[in-house]
């Protein structure tokens, strides 16, 4: 008679745990809601004010000290067992927060009312997302505009994208299947409507997928391409005449800064540099570099920063 | 001779109607404090994020205006000090003339304030109307002076509201409706008044010292 | 036994007949009238919006309304429901009217500032009907940035306006509570012998003027924003998207707790009542309610675990959570204890009572669900959420507000109203909650995101489900409409005191002279001095 599922279906090892996890809740939270349900029932009816059940209470000091007893026993025990489901949860979500150093990077924006996905060999999705079953996936997501949060019940993760930010949201789907897409943070008049579907396919299809369709080239080739287009190699290239930091080998590492402070040049630096290049400018250098804002898209800033990784072991003027 | 206090309907007696107003007025100063604290949480956070920003922008304003304003803001705490004081030990003429030293520096306080305004007009540090500053971090820089107006703005409207107060607690006071058993409009406004005066101690600082060690 | 000596003067209802007595007034009891009125009007255009929400839902398809018009909908139903009728819902009509009553006071201490509360809410909900009437927003309730300052296409800086002034109401109305119960209580009425209604009363008027200030500088930060072009939101111009959250929650977390907090002072009046038994543990529940609206300060950021703040900021705030769960436990616990060795009888108030305990029970054991981190990555923004809140928040405050309505109406009237009809519509208010909202708790495990008009075709049935409760619920609510107003001409006159209930109010005739009290009594006991003993020996 039930075939109404609880849950939907589970794709990875995170989303059965994150299952179990809600039905302990499930169980803690019934038995505790049906105590209390069953107490009023209970009472009100043994007590209804036209009973002769035994209303004798025992005397002041008694009363206070059983009530005492009672009130830490009913404080002490829920507090323990509700922490400890806390201290769970948290052990999960700690556990789960940082992706495995060996992921397959997969680029997100999200804009109004469409998610673009751009994998690394250069394959692009509109609210489609294909993945290899069996790997970690590492999503490293932006917004174009508004906040939008991607979601996948399947996994039973999301992750909030943010425009001026990159977030991370990782799985490793078990099973090939095809999963619901959503945006869950709400971004406008089609935020209903933007949605789509996660497929996972056994590892080799999804070399065959990302194989079929019209060759394209790789999210850092393209970025390559980008970077003579916008110029950027007429100052950081090799010949340039002009004292700009080099991007050899840059990725990854810490970058001292004019003000005194460091940061590790990640995804967010290389995107506020390009955007904001006021905001973090490196020791030893004028601030002379002028801003893309409103130039280049989101999309295209991520091809260049795949470009730009890939220049991580690269050495001084290998860029022409 | 002062006039027998009038106690409203509410309340028991002329004590109980006093410390009621006491307790009013303090609880109404708490909702300020939170009220501005929000804007100086935004201030903070937006100054984590581009600190370089804020200090070049900090520079640009005028730190010696800033600097006088701030001791005329101080002093006319002081002569609203002095003039609950005064109406406290009944002392009617004092009372009224320190009443309005307090507004006259508030005003002071305003027309200096204006000053600086205009000077930010004609250096184009104005968002939105005329700002043109180019450089290093022009964009901080923007929010920057966004933030200088929108606080130093919204502080001299209190500034006014307190001037209003003053001026119409010294008609009061010069129609002697004041005596050592009923000052309470005098106490309220010098509270209402300190604080505007600490608003401004915090605000200077993070207005005009940002970078001026 | 009456204590009202005879003759009767004229009743605070008496006092005036024109329109021009009741809008200049400054007596708290009429204030509480005009509050009343008004939240109830405010209450039947959220629901409008509500139901118009929940047809749109029947069908997966998104075809009785535009996306747009959708998207206005349950914008106004959120910013009507929570500024303009939850949050001033049991504070400004029952506080109003029962904070100087119950601890032996003439009126508040503050009676003019009290009339300019309600014409700031009026005002407020002027702006905010002329920004529905305009052409509405679509931001959502929370307005969260940047599509409210850069994006949305909608009369984002009238509905802004609105909250903001009527925040004032709020602000003002905490401020009086405050002042009115530290400086004016009568003789003997220490803090200890207080009704907890009014413990309750104390914290919700802490958690009024320290939070809404916060509120009130964030909206006046957006409108700027989205009218200026400059601000601090911006990414663009190096601002932040999450400064707003932050900002926003931290108001926003502590009005829910002004949502539910007068619910609980409602629910110890009226527990208490008629079980005819002293509260289980009195010193706890006022311990409770104030641990509640302090701890309420700190825990803002579970509105936040997936957007985007720290995985360490996201542990605090969770092991925050589940401590400020501990007092509202406490206090469900000690409801249910009351009840034992009871006298009870199950007129309509208690019925929305007991109603109360249990589905405030549920909201609130659902949001543990919600505080546990790796869970609510997969719960946030789905249906889970929707229905956690409208348990506590419609399960909860709504039933209480009804109970209060029915238990204060003889008291606040002068008449008594059909106690049959009100149980009836008691029980139909709660099984049509429990059709309309459980099935939301699966629609949101199942992942149905929020704020969507067309779902995929799995998620109908419950949608279905859901919207015939909906229908039952509407009628539960409308129902009192007819009786209670049937009452007013036609209902048996009410002594001062039907219920026999304890309580400085009840010792008043019913309505109260304009100031309360003919000799303002002394205090010589502690509340909730019943006997279920001698009330079961009475039968």
């Amino acid at each position: 008679m039930w075939s109404f599922p609880l849950h939907p279906p589970a794709d990875s090892s995170l989303a059965t745990r994150v299952d179990h996890l809600f039905y302990a809740w499930l169980a803690l939270a019934g038995i505790v809601t049906f105590a209390i349900f069953f107490l009023i029932v209970y009472f009100s009816a043994k007590y209804r004010h036209d009973s002769r059940a035994n209303r004798a209470m025992p005397s002041g000091a008694t009363l206070r000290r059983e009530s005492h007893r009672i009130e830490i026993a009913w404080i002490v025990t829920p507090l323990v067992l509700f922490l400890g489901m806390g201290f769970w949860a948290a052990g999960l979500y700690y556990a789960h927060a940082a992706p495995p150093a060996d992921a397959t990077e997969v680029y997100v924006v999200g804009k109004q009312w469409m998610w673009k996905i751009e994998h690394q060999s250069g394959q692009r999705e509109i609210d489609e997302l294909h993945v290899p079953a069996g790997r970690p996936i590492k999503l490293v997501m932006t917004s174009q505009d508004v906040i939008h949060s991607f979601f996948m019940p399947g996994f039973r993760i999301k992750q909030d994208v943010l425009p001026g930010r990159y977030t991370v949201l990782w799985f490793t789907a078990d099973h090939a299947g095809e999963y619901h897409l959503f945006c869950t943070q709400y971004c406008g008049t089609d935020h209903a409507r933007m949605i789509g579907r996660v497929v996972v396919l056994a590892p080799a299809a999804f070399e065959r997928w990302l194989a079929s369709g019209n060759a394209s080239p790789s999210m850092a080739e393209e970025g390559k391409a980008r970077f003579r287009q916008y110029g950027c190699s007429g100052c950081h290239g090799a010949s340039a005449s002009v004292h700009a930091p080099k991007l050899e080998g840059l990725f990854g590492r810490r970058v001292q800064l004019s003000d005194g402070t460091s940061v590790i040049a990640d995804e967010r630096y290389i995107h506020d540099s390009v955007m904001l290049p006021r905001k973090d400018v490196v020791a030893g250098y004028e601030p002379i570099m002028p801003s893309f804002q409103g130039q280049i898209a989101e999309e295209d800033l991520l091809e260049i920063i795949a470009y730009v990784k890939s220049l991580r072991d690269a050495k001084p003027g290998d860029i022409r | 001779m002062a006039e027998a206090v009038i106690v409203a309907r509410q309340f028991d007696d002329a004590e109980q109607q006093r410390r009621a107003s006491d307790l009013g007025m303090w609880v109404f100063l708490a909702t300020e404090i939170l009220f501005f604290g929000g804007l100086f949480v935004a201030y903070t956070a937006t100054r984590l994020h581009d600190p370089q920003a804020f200090a070049t922008a900090s520079r640009l304003t005028n730190v010696t205006l800033g600097s006088i304003n701030t001791g005329v803001l101080l002093t006319s705490s002081l002569t609203m000090a002095l003039a609950v004081r005064a109406t406290k030990l009944g002392l009617r003429r004092a009372s009224i003339g320190f009443l309005c030293a307090t507004a006259a520096l508030g005003i002071a306080f305003l027309g200096i304030k204006f000053t600086e305004y205009v000077r930010d007009w004609h250096e184009r540090l104005v968002p939105v109307l005329n700002f043109a500053h180019v450089g290093p971090h022009a964009g901080g820089v923007e929010t920057f002076f966004y933030l200088y107006f929108f606080t130093t703005g919204l502080h001299a409207i209190h500034l006014i509201i307190g001037i209003a107060t003053v001026a119409v607690v010294a008609t009061m006071a010069a129609r002697r409706r004041f005596s050592p058993d009923y000052f309470t409009p005098v106490e309220l406004t010098g509270l209402y008044w300190h604080l505007v005066d600490v608003v401004w101690i915090f605000l200077y600082p993070l207005l005009y010292l940002v970078a001026r060690t | 036994m009456s204590s009202v000596p005879l003759p009767l003067p004229r009743s605070y209802l008496e006092e005036g007949f024109s329109l021009w007595s009741w809008l200049a007034t400054i007596d708290h009891k009429r204030i509480a009238i005009l509050y009343a009125i008004s939240i109830t009007l405010f209450f039947f255009a959220g629901g409008i919006a509500a139901t118009l929400i929940r047809m749109e839902l029947i069908t997966p398809a998104g075809d009785l309304v535009s996306a747009d018009t959708y998207n206005k909908l349950f914008t106004m139903h959120g910013v009507i429901m929570v500024w303009f009728f939850l949050i001033p819902s049991i504070p400004s009509t029952f506080g109003n009217f029962l904070v100087p009553l119950m601890i032996g006071a003439r009126d508040l201490a503050f009676p003019r500032l009290n009339l300019a509360s309600w014409y700031l809410y009026i005002a407020g909900g002027l702006f905010t009907v002329g920004a529905l009437v305009a052409g509405g927003v679509d931001t959502g309730w929370t307005f969260y940035t940047p599509y409210s300052t850069m994006f949305s296409n909608t009369h984002v800086i009238a509905a802004v306006c609105g909250v903001f002034v009527v925040g004032f109401s709020s602000i003002l109305t905490g401020m009086n509570f405050i002042v009115t119960i530290h400086k004016m209580r009568a003789p003997g009425m220490t803090w200890f012998r207080l009704p907890l209604f009014i413990w309750s009363m104390y914290a919700t008027s802490i958690i009024f003027v320290l939070a809404t200030p916060v509120l009130a500088m964030t909206l006046f930060l957006v409108a700027i924003e989205r009218f200026a072009g400059v601000g601090v939101f911006d990414p663009a111009l190096g601002g932040d998207p999450l400064l707003f959250q932050h900002l926003f929650w931290f108001y926003s977390h502590p009005a829910v707790y002004v949502m539910i907090l007068p619910a609980m002072g409602v629910a110890s009046e009226i527990i208490t009542c008629y079980a005819r038994k002293n509260i289980f543990a009195y010193r706890s529940m006022a311990f409770a309610v104030l641990a509640i609206a302090i701890v309420g300060f700190l825990v803002w950021g579970h509105h936040m675990f997936v957007s985007g703040q720290s995985i360490y900021a996201g542990m605090v705030f969770s092991i925050l959570t589940f401590l400020v769960a501990i007092p509202s436990a406490i206090k469900v616990f000690n409801w249910t204890a009351t009840l034992y060795k009871g006298s009870i009888r199950f007129d309509a108030p208690m019925l929305y009572l007991l109603g109360f305990v249990g589905l405030f029970t549920i909201g609130g054991m659902t949001g543990l669900f919600l505080a546990s981190l790796a869970l609510d990555v997969h719960l946030h923004d789905t249906y889970f959420v929707i229905a956690h809140f409208h348990y506590i928040m419609v399960g909860g405050s709504v039933m209480a507000f009804l109970g209060a309505v029915h238990y204060w109406w003889p008291k606040i009237t002068g008449r008594l109203y059909p106690d049959r009809w009100a149980r009836f519509a008691a029980i139909t208010v709660f099984v049509g909650f429990n059709l309309t909202f459980f099935p939301q708790f699966l629609l949101g495990y199942l992942g149905m995101p929020r704020r969507y008009h067309e779902y995929p075709p799995e998620f109908q049935v419950l949608n279905v489900l859901s919207s015939a409760g909906a229908s039952v619920l509407a009628a539960g609510y409308l129902l009192p409409l007819f009786y209670l107003l049937w009452s007013l001409r036609y209902g048996p006159r009410a002594g001062p005191n039907p219920w026999r209930a304890t309580g400085l109010e009840w010792q008043t005739a019913s309505p109260p002279p304009v100031t309360n009290f003919a000799t303002i009594p002394v205090v010589t006991a502690p509340p909730y001095q019943y006997s279920p003993l001698e009330d079961a020996r009475r039968g």
